[in-house]
């Protein structure tokens, strides 16, 4: 059989409809080359083969019966703080090490209905967070471009998985660019959908005003297509917007006359890496010879607070939302206990790792009394500059480019005692979390064999436009055809 | 900004989080850490600035007054660490 470790979800479509192959055939394949990079990768908590084996027959069924769409029969990985009906859901968590959903988040719910086939569940930071996948309470997931770095966090074991040819595509969360800086670092395109354009539903919560769900893929069709598929109101989330949502793959011609981008120099912080400044430099070049009219030197004086607002509002929602692990309904729980607050404090003291332990008493601390006003509030209103210059600099552009991360994938262990380096890692990609925008990393260079990514920004709603000239740049580049040697 | 010892401890207690005498140390010295480098924060004007809890404009949704069905009682159990009957089974609350 032919290898279909690389090929795209656009690619897969066509072989299924015209009975070329079957989704049995692709979901074995899948699961194989699971078993042959794994060892190496370690992208993966969970593997799924007897639940995808189940899936894939039945999506053979679909298609014998013509009743097919894009995403039928093929293989996907979810990252593990989706909720899978059955299927355990750690969040990379000793915590919730042995956690089985009784339900589906709606994503789940949407893809199983379209016939898509489940080969496993990926690791991540410890409930995302993090920025290389070194918080999971498993193991560390390995770049597959170099073994000896990360691939990024926290939706690392997604993006190693996809770069990696276990599946064909992977879902993952972004709280302050975990889909896009991944996706950056292993050379896949990752888009984080603006704030309510995806159900939060079945997804444990993080920070819940900053978390998306979106995908990561091996082209932007293909992210157009499963955008297509999970994209839409859901009146089980309350923060999911009411809107239309268009056909994504529509906006996907070569065309970007007329268009006028910003790139923010602000973007360009100081530390950045010396080839990921050129690459950028080259690749927006590249966009104006597309036909777009580009300004340089464009200001957003706010954001370089954006990392001291991201890191007391994402962990004061994390330390109300991870208020839930009380080791009483489900989860770890400390058994020796003296008392009822004894088990209470053991079971978050044994079952959190020590990233998650720092963002649960940062975040305490900001809400508690007499900080609340001098922290937590503070960053709200800083949030709101950030929102008000971007509102400002969309009146002008339709889009603004950005490296997604100041350097190229770093070594495992090089920032792991230094959270603050760690967290500079995201400084490019956390402004957008903190306004609620869509945002896009797409393939663009390479510095000695690492990747290097560049985000695509756009107004609220207008994941058309950054898919639009996301595609135009990859059909004019070879970027993202490079592969991993595994 | 440097925290306490004893700072530590009583934010540690407000979030019902246990930690060992090494763990208190150690993010007595992170956070202060953490905690200095935002201090720039206090340097921005946000003096008729209002605050933004979330980046969408919706409010107030409603739902319809309507009966759905909820997850069976077993489902919800299976996950509990301890349980009896149709219970969770929790540690004594009062009498401490």
């Amino acid at each position: 059989m032919m290898t279909q470790d690389q090929i795209t979800i656009h690619e897969a479509h066509k072989l299924l409809k015209s009975k070329k192959l079957s989704s049995v055939e692709l979901t074995k394949a899948s699961l194989e080359r699971i078993h042959q990079v794994e060892p190496k990768l370690q992208a993966l908590v969970s593997i799924t083969s007897k639940l995808a084996i189940n899936q894939a027959k039945r999506a053979d069924e679909l298609i014998a019966a013509s009743n097919t769409g894009l995403l039928t029969g093929i293989p996907v990985i979810i990252k593990d703080n989706i909720c899978t009906e059955g299927v355990k859901t750690t969040c990379s968590s000793k915590i919730l090490e042995n956690f089985v959903p009784p339900y589906d988040a709606t994503v789940m719910e949407k893809l199983n209905s379209l016939g898509a086939v489940v080969v496993g569940k990926s690791n991540m930071d410890e409930f995302a967070m993090g920025s290389s996948t070194e918080n999971s309470a498993f193991f560390t997931t390995r770049n597959p471009w170099d073994s000896s770095r990360v691939p990024g966090g926290s939706s690392g074991g997604s993006a190693a998985a996809v770069a990696g040819g276990e599946a064909i595509y992977a879902l993952g969360s972004d709280t302050g660019g975990s889909i896009r800086q991944p996706a950056g670092f292993c050379n896949v395109t990752g888009l984080k959908p603006t704030y309510g354009r995806v159900s939060r539903y079945g997804l444990v919560a993080f920070a819940s005003s900053l978390d998306q769900i979106g995908p990561l893929t091996r082209d932007v069709r293909d992210s157009a297509l499963v955008l297509n598929a999970i994209a839409g109101y859901d009146s089980r989330d309350s923060t999911s917007a009411p809107y239309p949502t268009p056909d994504y793959t529509q906006c996907l011609t070569s065309e970007l006359e007329g268009l006028h981008l910003g790139v923010p120099k602000e973007y360009f912080v100081e530390g950045i890496q010396t080839e990921v400044e050129e690459a950028m430099k080259a690749a927006i070049t590249k966009l104006e010879e597309l036909g777009a009219r580009v300004e340089w030197g464009v200001s957003l004086p706010s954001t370089p607070y954006a990392l001291a607002v991201y890191y007391i509002i994402a962990p004061s929602e994390a330390s109300a939302n991870l208020a839930r692990y009380d080791g009483v309904k489900y989860g770890f729980s400390y058994m020796d206990a003296s008392s009822m607050w004894d088990a209470m404090e053991k079971t978050r003291q044994y079952g959190f790792g020590a990233e998650v332990k720092r963002r649960i008493m940062l975040g305490t601390y900001a809400l508690s009394a007499g900080y609340y006003d001098a922290w937590y509030l503070k960053a709200q209103k800083v949030r709101t500059l950030i929102r008000q210059e971007f509102d400002q600099a969309f009146e002008k552009f339709d889009a603004l480019v950005t490296p997604t991360s100041p350097t190229v994938p770093f070594k495992i262990g090089e920032k792991v005692d230094d959270p603050l380096q760690m967290y500079l890692s995201d400084v490019c990609t956390l402004p957008i979390n903190i306004a609620g925008l869509p945002a896009i990393s797409i393939p663009a260079g390479f510095a000695d064999g690492l990747p290097i990514g560049m985000q695509i920004i756009g107004k609220p709603f207008s994941e058309e436009t950054i898919l639009k000239i996301a595609y135009a740049y990859e059909q004019a580049t070879e970027w993202h055809k490079r592969k991993p040697e595994i | 900004m440097k925290l306490s010892h004893e700072e530590v401890l009583h934010i540690a207690r407000l979030a019902r989080l246990g930690l060992s005498e090494v763990e208190v140390n150690r993010l007595q010295e992170q956070l202060s850490n953490i905690l200095e480098n935002f201090e720039l924060l206090q340097q921005v004007d946000t003096g008729n600035v209002p605050p933004t809890t979330q980046s969408i404009t919706l409010q107030n949704i409603m739902k319809d007054d309507k009966v759905s069905n909820s997850l069976p009682k077993d489902q919800i159990l299976a996950n509990a660490p301890r349980k009896e009957g149709d219970f969770f089974r929790v540690r004594a609350v009062l009498g401490e």
